[in-house]
């Protein structure tokens, strides 16, 4: 039936006289098309010889033109050295020693430099010191190549003479000493031998310096602790292999608490050995990298934790005390007093608190215990900062008695909480200088900012553990118009020493003894004899100490009752910690480091505020996962003590106790940032009293945040094949078959282990090098450090946060973590298998709904993956171009020149480990990272392909380092030795988690791993064979 | 019959070149005729000096060390030092220079203080043979030689016999053109004249050859279908080449010559591209190695006989050569008059010739010295090479062929003891070729 109806567009439709109506009626265009421009000058148009078959003829000429001109090669231009250094040869890498003691990171590491550009940092495994690079230490080679560095210095922003600077500085530097006006000093933490005693010298000389040492994230109150029972500033240190029982309270002992470096003296401990290994109690608040590892984890806000530690010392002493704490955590203080009990020296406590009483009575633990963990004897010195002291300097300044103001090494306008006194009080200050190596919020501030160096282009020294001595030496000359800040001090104190004579000479007198300095500087470290160490830490203690105190002793018995009383301001309590991959923020601009996702929540790009499931339901706050796959969540306010700060995404973190919040420092730098980096919100104005708990209050605030996580599925849903584990108790008393299946399929209609059957025929591969990986997921504590070092090593590009929330993140290893969806996976396993149908309460449907969802407190595990090079791989049979395939040695081969990008082979990857180059990300300002300037390009390693748009690309196995041992043995006509054999993530994992090498060889230690009985392949049902395999997890559950 | 003449030529030219080659080596003995009634042996002299004192002296011109040429009676004349002096001078120079000598330390702080070498294992008869040497004016330049050497010669006249006998081809085919079109017109002539009318004789006779072809059409068929494929094949061929560089020889900021110093001197290839031993890269030798030479080489005198025809015809003359090496000394900051450097550097861009793609990766080190190749077997005979030029065309297939053809050097190589037992007898085989050691596989050389 036709019908009548009239339909229209718009409302003008309606209107019959519509001039524009009936335009458009007639033609396309209201208006007509301004061709009068070109072909209105008729005149001109009649009088040109040319026509439309000449046009035709040029536009044919100039394609074809170009097409011709695109075969022509380019020319390339080489330009060797005038005069070649000695020890360079193009093409071979040089490894220089050096340390790096940027006031949050010490480490001793190995820099690789490649035609005298650094590249790559590796650890120094000449040193005594436990510790290995982090993931930042891996990640500062890149923040070298900052473009956004300060490249000379400047007087209010504007560029300046050095002369200018040095004049201006010393004549005013002299007036305040005639003046007797206070000059103050205001630095990071040094560590350092010479520099304490270049500063004491250059108080010496302008009498009214006053040197006040600042740490972003403060650990004052372990370092009063420590002072008060053993009369020096410094960190009791802690070995955790010799522990058997570990109990922390809130400490994040494999980040970044008292300095760190300390995960992988406990990765020792916790694998199992002769039957044993060391358990690991954890009660903490926010759910932590070391709470996640320990084999009990007692979620605890920091109010009750600290009434735990209290109820523990009195249990060990026999005694009771006040305070209430959960049920839960009751039984548990009362089964590790046994444990302790029964272990005694082998047994060691510690704590994050904040509080001297909490640091004064762990202290007396350990002591009363005799640990064999606890160091006090060489303390270390990692961290100095004074909060007195820094609350001093800024009432000082506020009030207008400080005439000059150096700082080196601290942003304190970004990092105080109290950043606005600091403004107020900098406004009074005369003169004041900062020593930066990027634009920040304090040089804004300031008269003179001198671009100081990198530490990769410095010289120095520190003294990390007492008698602990390593050497800073520059790895490439300075960039840019630099000058360190001892380099100044020694010009502004009229000395014509180079820094490097001042250290030299030190050492000579000081440290060295009958060392040799060539010898130390080779090795980057030098340990001092017992006796020589006594005298001279005298030494430098005396100059280190800035003012004589009366140091008041704690009493523990006070201090106990101090603790169990202590109860919260009412509201939520904030803990605020450091992320393994950002710290104290001063790398915020590094790109690598931005992209890093932390290894709990798997967010990169991000800091939020982590909140319990109970709590975020009360407050009304969300997490969801949107259609494109990205997590979504609500924003909130926090204040404390009437500070608020807006709109913070927040994330609702398994595990974190409920009452309590959390919250990363570090983030949400603007000043002299790329806007790409201005990511996260700044935490530190919350940092109240330096203080890391605090009262705080949270608000819903309206809008959803868009996060770029990395894994949006975040249980094992019962896999236990994917993750095995198993118990101490089980491992030792029970047959592996009991504890690591090996999982069984059908063929022939009866059940055979997946391990006999074969769809492929297999090669002879005995014959050279077979490589294989172990990783242990008892020694892995999920750090991250191996993802940084396989990115360094292996050119990975960056992608940009928009990206990574596509799941188009590039990292070639990642390190999956999973929750368990009843308190422990054994239960998930268990509620697996007894699923009977499809619905009811045991029933398929509703049960896997359920186990999506983690516990409260969950188990948790790490697994770092990547290409798993195996025997038969899916990737490689679909390959249209046989882009990928295998080599003898086992590796699986990726030739990216010849790939099409079909990306058959990701989709046919049972791992997942195939990554797509969506865009390219060298040359390309949309990615405005590192590949896309000059300076940031220098971090490339020369031996691998920089990967353009279009192609897969994937772990290689380290196949260039690989060649280059085996070249080098070739070329040395030699056999290889165990262990030369290196991938970037092995070499880098210096908790012996990732152990690689040639199983052919049968003597190598991964022959040896690969025979043990918690060996397994993953989804070994699959058939693939790969050559990556892993160690079933142990946990220590053993009761006492 | 021209040929044969030529053939005489050859030999002219050959017994010309032979006499003046004669007439050179006789004018370079008359040079080192001592000039002076010194008692030492020039010759011998030579030798020595060449061996000893030429990495630091020059006769006519400073260098590290003052010019000698008649140093002896320079010295007794300008001095009044004696042949002892220079005896004791020569022997140990540190100990006359601490002992405090006034012209020892005059020389020794104009020098700009560096001592020279003792040599105390000169015997006196030695150290007359030197001065003998010095005392021999310094050789006079050369004169220019128009003529060639016998070597060059007869390379070049079988250059010239080729184009020569190309000519004559060509000639004698223009003449068998030329004889058949007349002998056509005579016939046709004699044809006409006997009242032949050839239009008519040949009207019966079917149709013409390519009238014939176009009706053929399988024939048309056949050969379009074989024209296309022809076509085909080349333009295949052609696109194939478009980024192969094969004989690419680009022109160098600094006009160095292989054939110079790999060729006529000899010197070994890994002597300046050092890190083909070590490295991935033959790394282009930086400045301060050509120096380690021509500190002491300033000007090129390496045809005594002057420049060759062809050489002169490039315009490379002994003087063009100096000048290039002015070149170098301009670049590396060298002050030829003070004999020191100025600091002022100015690095050479050269032009890379052998360009690999980023895509693979090639290691020097594992073919020159684990597998001892040749650097000639890739680069081609360097050694002849005026301008160097891409020999080999650095293709994949290029690169496949000799892995699958070379046999790997596994003797005396402790590396390869296991694996070449293993897998000599999986294959049956004595020798390994690299590729089945491996070296077929993408990854070996793709990452």
């Amino acid at each position: 039936m036709a019908s009548n109806k009239k339909y229209w567009k718009n409302e003008a439709e309606l209107n019959p006289n519509d001039s524009i109506v009936e335009a458009l009626r007639q033609n396309e265009f209201v208006q007509e098309i301004p061709v009068d421009e070109f072909l209105g000058d008729k005149e001109n148009l009649s009088a040109t010889n040319t026509d439309r078959r000449d046009f035709l003829k040029y536009v044919g000429f100039s394609t074809a033109a170009a097409a011709m001109a695109a075969c022509e090669g380019p020319v390339r231009r080489s330009i060797p050295y005038v005069v070649q250094p000695e020890n360079i040869i193009p093409g071979v890498a040089n490894y220089y020693a050096t340390t790096i003691a940027n006031g949050f990171d010490f480490a001793s590491i190995l820099v690789k430099t490649r035609e005298g550009r650094p590249i790559k940092v590796e650890n120094n495994t000449d040193a005594k010191l436990k510790g290995g690079a982090n993931a930042r230490v891996q990640s500062s080679v890149l923040s070298l190549y900052d473009s956004t560095r300060l490249q000379g210095p400047l007087k209010d922003g504007e560029p300046v003479e050095w002369n200018s600077i040095d004049a201006d500085v010393k004549a005013k530097l002299n007036s305040l000493n005639t003046a007797g006006k206070q000059i103050a000093l205001l630095t990071q933490t040094y560590a350092s031998p010479s520099t304490a005693k270049l500063i004491a010298e250059f108080k010496e000389m302008y009498g009214t310096v006053n040197h006040v040492t600042y740490d972003a994230i403060s650990e004052d109150a372990a370092l009063s602790a420590f002072e008060a029972r053993y009369g020096e500033r410094a960190l009791a240190d802690y070995n955790f292999e010799e522990a058997n029982i570990i109990v922390s309270f809130g400490a994040d002992i494999l980040v970044d608490w008292q300095g760190g470096g300390y995960d992988s003296g406990y990765s020792k401990g916790r694998v199992p050995k002769n039957g044993k290994m060391s358990k690991h109690v954890q009660f903490e608040a926010n759910m932590s990298l070391t709470g996640a590892n320990a084999d009990k984890r007692i979620p605890l806000t920091p109010m009750q934790q600290k009434v735990a530690l209290a109820q523990l010392y009195a249990k060990l002493n026999g005694a009771s005390t006040s305070g209430e704490i959960p049920e839960y955590a009751q039984r548990a203080i009362e089964s590790i007093t046994q444990e302790i009990g029964k272990n005694k020296s082998a047994a060691v406590v510690v704590t994050g608190l904040q509080d001297v009483n909490a640091q004064a009575v762990v202290l007396a633990i350990n002591e009363m215990l005799g640990s064999k963990a606890f160091d006090a004897k060489a303390p270390k010195y990692v961290r100095q900062g004074n909060v007195k002291n820094v609350n001093a300097l800024i009432a000082d300044m506020k009030a207008g008695n400080v005439g000059a103001l150096i700082m080196d090494g601290v942003n304190p306008m970004f990092t105080l909480p109290n950043a606005t006194d600091f403004a107020e009080g900098i406004e009074k200050v005369d003169l004041s200088v900062t020593f930066s190596t990027n634009w920040t919020e304090t040089t804004e501030m300031t008269n003179y900012t001198v671009a100081s160096n990198h530490f990769l282009e410095s010289w120095g020294d520190t003294q990390i553990k007492k008698g602990h001595y390593g050497l800073i030496q520059p790895t490439i000359k300075e960039l840019f118009d630099t000058r360190q800040l001892q380099s100044a001090l020694l010009q502004w104190m009229g000395s014509d020493k180079s820094y490097y004579d001042y250290i030299k000479e030190t050492w000579s007198t000081d440290v060295l003894g009958e060392g040799d300095w060539n010898q130390a500087l080779h090795d980057g470290v030098f340990t001092a004899g017992s006796n020589v160490v006594e005298e001279l830490v005298e030494t430098v203690a005396a100059v280190v100490e800035v003012e004589e105190e009366t140091i008041s002793t704690i009493d523990v018995s006070s201090a106990v009752r101090n603790l169990a009383s202590a109860t919260s301001g009412g509201g939520m309590e904030l803990r605020l910690y450091s992320k393994v991959g950002m710290g104290d923020g001063q790398q915020a601009g590094n790109p690598w480091l931005q992209e890093f996702p932390d290894p709990i929540s798997r967010v990169s790009w991000d800091n939020y505020v982590t909140v319990s499931k109970v709590d975020a339901e009360n407050l009304g706050l969300i997490n969801e996962n949107v259609a494109n796959g990205g997590l979504d969540g609500s924003y909130t306010n926090l204040t404390v003590n009437g500070i608020t700060i807006e709109n913070v995404p927040v994330l609702i973190q398994p595990g974190q106790a409920p009452g309590s919040v959390g919250m990363a420092l570090g983030y949400g730098r603007q000043v002299g940032m790329k806007s790409e980096m201005q990511t996260g919100v700044n935490a530190y104005p919350l940092y109240q009293g330096y203080n890391n708990v605090q009262s705080v209050t949270l608000e819903k605030s309206a809008g959803t945040h868009e996060f770029a996580c990395m894994q949006l599925h975040n249980t094992l849903m019962g896999r236990g094949d994917i993750i095995k584990e198993t118990t101490l108790e089980i491992f030792n008393t029970k047959d592996h078959s009991e504890w690591n299946k090996v999982p069984m399929v059908s063929l022939n209609h009866q059940e055979v282990p997946a391990t006999t059957v074969d769809l492929w025929d297999s090669f002879d591969r005995s014959i050279g090098h077979h490589f294989n990986m172990s990783i242990d997921l008892n020694a892995c504590t999920g750090c991250g450090v191996c993802v940084i070092a396989c990115g360094a090593e292996n050119n990975v590009p960056v992608v940009g946060k928009e990206e990574v929330r596509r799941s188009r993140d590039m990292h070639w290893l990642r390190i999956d973590r999973y929750y368990s969806s009843e308190d422990t996976f054994e239960e998930d396993n268990v509620k697996k298998d007894e699923f009977d149908g499809l619905s009811g309460d045991k029933g398929s449907l509703g049960g896997f709904g359920e186990m999506e969802d983690p516990a409260t407190n969950p188990q948790v595990a790490f697994q770092p993956i990547m290409c798993q090079h195996c025997n038969h791989a899916p990737c490689e049979t679909v390959c249209p171009v046989a882009a990928t395939s295998h080599g003898r040695q086992g590796q699986n081969q990726m030739a990216y020149n010849r790939c099409v990008g079909t990306r058959y082979c990701a989709n046919n990857c049972p791992y997942k480990v195939r990554r797509f180059n969506w865009f390219l990300y060298n040359n390309n300002d949309e990615f405005n990272y590192h590949m896309n300037n000059d300076l940031g390009k220098m971090v490339l390693n020369p031996d691998v392909n920089v990967r353009s748009r279009g192609v897969i690309e994937k772990c290689s196995m380290c196949i260039q380092k690989t060649q280059k041992t085996i070249l080098d043995a070739k070329r040395d006509g030699r056999s290889i030795i165990d262990g030369e054999f290196q991938t970037a993530c092995s070499m880098a994992c210096s908790n012996g988690a990732i152990i690689f090498g040639d199983v052919n060889d049968g003597n190598s230690k991964i022959a040896e791993l690969k025979e043990s009985d918690r060996m397994y392949h993953l989804l070994e049902s699959v058939g693939t064979k790969p050559n990556v395999f892993y160690h079933v997890k142990v946990r220590n559950n053993n009761e006492a | 019959m021209k040929k044969v003449i030529y053939r005489n030529q050859i030999s002219k030219v050959l017994g010309i070149s032979l006499v003046v080659f004669l007439l050179f080596s006789i004018s370079i003995f008359a040079q080192d005729e001592p000039a002076t009634g010194s008692s030492g042996d020039p010759v011998k002299g030579k030798t020595l000096f060449n061996q000893n004192c030429a990495a630091c002296h020059s006769l006519t011109r400073k260098m590290t060390g003052p010019p000698l040429a008649n140093i002896e009676s320079r010295l007794s004349e300008d001095e009044g030092l004696d042949r002892e002096w220079l005896n004791a001078w020569i022997k140990n120079s540190a100990g006359m220079i601490k002992s405090g000598d006034a012209y020892g330390n005059k020389i020794y702080t104009e020098y700009a203080q560096a001592p020279m070498t003792a040599f105390p294992t000169l015997s006196d008869t030695d150290i007359d043979d030197i001065l003998a040497y010095t005392a021999a004016p310094p050789p006079a330049p050369v004169a220019v030689a128009v003529t060639v050497d016998s070597k060059d010669g007869s390379a070049k006249s079988s250059d010239i016999t080729n184009e020569l006998i190309l000519g004559a081809l060509i000639v004698v085919f223009a003449l068998l053109i030329m004889m058949l079109i007349l002998v056509k017109k005579t016939l046709k002539r004699f044809a006409i004249a006997k009242g032949v009318d050839l239009d008519e004789a040949y009207a019966g006779k079917g149709l013409s050859l390519w009238k014939a072809f176009v009706q053929n059409q399988f024939l048309v068929l056949v050969t379009s279908i074989f024209l296309l494929l022809a076509a085909a094949y080349f333009a295949f061929g052609w696109m194939m080449q478009v980024g192969i560089d094969q004989g690419y020889e680009p022109i160098q900021p600094i006009h160095y010559s292989h054939k110079i110093h790999a060729g006529d001197n000899k010197i070994e290839c890994k002597y300046c591209h050092s890190s083909a031993r070590v490295s991935k890269q033959s790394g282009i030798p930086s400045l301060n190695v050509c120096m380690n030479c021509h500190k002491s080489i300033y000007e090129y005198q390496g045809n005594p006989e002057g420049p060759t025809k062809e050489d002169l015809a490039n315009g490379y003359t002994n003087e063009f050569y100096t000048g290039e090496i002015q070149k170098l000394y301009k670049a590396v900051g060298w002050d030829e008059e003070n004999q020191k450097y100025t600091g002022e550097t100015q690095p050479v861009e050269w032009v890379q010739v052998h360009n690999l793609p980023d895509l693979v990766y090639f290691d020097h080190s594992q073919h020159v010295s684990v597998a001892e190749i040749e650097c000639q077997t890739c680069h081609g005979p360097v050694e002849e090479m005026e301008i160097v030029s891409q020999y080999s065309p650095l293709t994949m297939g290029w690169c496949i062929n000799c892995h699958k053809e070379t046999n790997v050097k596994v003797e005396g190589n402790e590396y390869y003891t296991k694996i070449h037992e293993e897998l000599s007898k999986k294959y049956g085989v004595d020798q390994l070729t690299a590729a089945q050691m491996g070296g077929l596989e993408c990854g070996k050389c793709h990452y």
